[in-house]
């Protein structure tokens, strides 16, 4: 965990809403692991004022990428940061995914969401390179919010897709299409990320089918390194639940412990 | 030459005038990956009732135009956890550790202070008034000069360490609070803790925090708390800490002009986690420009 006041952006990309950013920054890609994340500064101004937590997508060698989609005034202004600029970011942060034990044979499914699918590019190459089988669900609106769907196929990743417009893959919501391909063949372990309501879903099919599951949680945050205990959710460690901080003690937790807003 | 920025506060001596403020700055331990904590005049540790606290449902903040909202609800880990397990690494540090001492009543103040007195490493207590009091329909103690006096003077009885008030901003009259704290004893007041406020969601026509309400800070509310620092010091003998959208050496400056002996950095914080110490090196800067070889002599020096 650092900060790197000037990471330089060396590619950007983007599909309407959605955007990647490239930042070179050696010391910060050389800690990075799947499910961790950036506080990115937006600009040197006080105003937006603060950082925006975004998931770290991929790594490329002494570099990590961001993407996003634009959702307020603060990844707006991201967006329209040009090549060779730089971003002032603080990471890896957070504590990732849980890769142990070993995943060697084992059949995992990553479901995203829209701009979820951020933390589980970089998640599915470390589960191929360990010799993981992979799996991605992959949804979203229309076919124009599956943008990452390009990069895993190029990867040679196995990939099913749902749109809710029906205008790509299975019509419906990813968590459907989830249901049906875990009653063809179920994997032996779950990734989420995506919104609170499909996360929520897909838990729900993860606790009922016995399946150990890994939800990425997304908040409002005010530090990103458990400094302002803004970005807290109910989550149960043999304790029937607290406030712990997503920043700190997530952004990933196992599906079971998290209790959901509204649950007993 | 390098300027001093030695402070004293009379009843505590500083490296510099630089600390950070409560809620801001975790428990400390948080922000040794950016900076050296040593570099800093002191750190006050988050808000401390005696029992743990839950804190408030999430959303817990909003941003607004160069602001923050929040309604954390001082979660926290309660008195022992925080002896037992916090305590311990602050006093490894070299910088001044002073607590912010929280009450659900005026009782609870009284106990965390009692419990306080009997552990080392601590340099002071800040008390933080503005808790809203549960016997007394949520009322503040710092709302009002009467209950700011009343509780003031009964937690300097019990405390064996300097004590600085901390104030609210949502007052009629900040010079009558002021007074009403060193009346009671205070040996410090700070100032400003957050500006009550919301904030609405126009599609959902719902309040962006759960709480409804919470506490407003960052550059936003500065020019406020210059003006609050400035009644406050022109009203009281005892030292005056000035908080309150702190985001640069010059800001600093600004409050010690205003009257303040030091200053306290907090939500810039979450932007700059350096902030801190940037803002210590920044103050050195302003006064080696302009000549000035004592930070302390900026102190109360408004030209009116």
């Amino acid at each position: 965990m650092r900060q790197d006041p000037a990471a330089r952006i060396t590619l950007r990309r983007n599909w309407g809403d959605y955007h990647l950013l490239r930042l070179d920054s050696p010391n910060i890609a050389a800690e990075a692991k799947p499910g961790q994340f950036l506080m990115v500064r937006i600009g040197e101004t006080l105003d937006p004022l603060l950082r925006r937590p975004l998931s770290i997508h991929a790594k490329e060698g002494g570099a990590v990428e961001i993407f996003f989609q634009i959702a307020g005034r603060g990844t707006a202004r991201l967006a329209r940061m040009k090549e060779g600029e730089a971003l002032d970011i603080l990471g890896p942060l957070g504590r990732g995914f849980d890769l142990a034990p070993d995943v060697r044979g084992k059949t995992a499914f990553l479901v995203g969401g829209g701009r979820g699918i951020a933390p589980l590019y970089f998640l599915s190459r470390e589960l191929r390179a360990r010799g993981a089988k992979v799996k991605i669900l992959y949804g979203g609106r229309s076919l124009r919010d599956l943008p990452v769907r390009e990069r895993f196929l190029r990867d040679g990743t196995d990939i099913a897709c749902a749109t809710d417009d029906g205008s790509f893959g299975r019509p419906g919501f990813v968590t459907d299409l989830l249901e049906a391909e875990i009653a063809s063949a179920a994997p032996d372990l779950l990734f989420v990320c995506g919104p609170d309501l499909m996360m929520r879903t897909a838990a729900g099919i993860a606790r009922a089918r016995g399946i150990p599951a890994q939800i990425s949680l997304e908040s409002v945050m005010g530090c990103g390194f458990g400094a302002c205990w803004g970005c807290v959710k109910r989550i149960a460690r043999g304790d029937g639940g607290r406030w712990r901080k997503i920043c700190e003690d997530g952004p990933v937790f196992l599906a079971d412990e998290i209790l959901w807003d509204g649950d007993a | 030459m390098t300027p001093d920025l030695a402070t004293d506060l009379g009843f505590l001596k500083l490296r510099n005038p630089v600390l950070a403020a409560s809620g801001t700055f975790g428990y400390g331990p948080e922000f040794t990956p950016f900076m050296d904590l040593s570099g800093i005049g002191g750190i006050i540790v988050k808000g401390l009732y005696y029992a743990p606290r839950e804190g408030n449902p999430p959303p817990r903040l909003v941003e607004t135009s160069a602001g923050l909202i929040n309604a954390i609800g001082l979660q926290g880990v309660g008195v022992e956890k925080f002896a037992a397990e916090v305590l311990p690494g602050l006093r490894a540090i070299d910088t001044a550790v002073i607590v912010n001492v929280c009450g659900a009543d005026d009782d609870e103040y009284l106990r965390v202070i009692e419990f306080l007195n009997r552990q080392e490493g601590i340099a002071a207590y800040e008390l933080n008034i503005s808790c809203p009091n549960v016997k007394k329909n949520g009322l503040c103690p710092a709302l009002r000069p009467d209950t700011t006096l009343a509780l003031v003077a009964r937690c300097k009885a019990a405390s064996r360490r300097p004590l600085i008030a901390k104030l609210s901003p949502n007052v009629t009259d900040i010079a009558e609070i002021a007074r009403a704290a060193e009346d009671g004893g205070a040996d410090g007041i700070s100032l400003i803790n957050t500006l009550l406020a919301m904030a609405i969601d126009a599609d959902t026509r719902r309040p962006k925090l759960a709480n409804m309400f919470g506490g407003l800070s960052g550059p936003a509310i500065k020019p406020v708390a210059l003006r609050m620092v400035y009644q406050a010091a022109s009203a009281v003998k005892v030292p005056v800490i000035g908080l309150g959208g702190i985001a640069t050496g010059v800001d600093a400056v600004e409050f010690l002009i205003a009257g303040a002996r030091a200053v306290q950095v907090g939500t810039a914080n979450f932007v700059d986690p350096a902030a801190t110490v940037r803002i210590a090196r920044e103050i050195s800067a302003f006064c080696e420009r302009r000549g000035i070889a004592r930070a302390a002599d900026l102190v109360g020096t408004l030209r009116t």
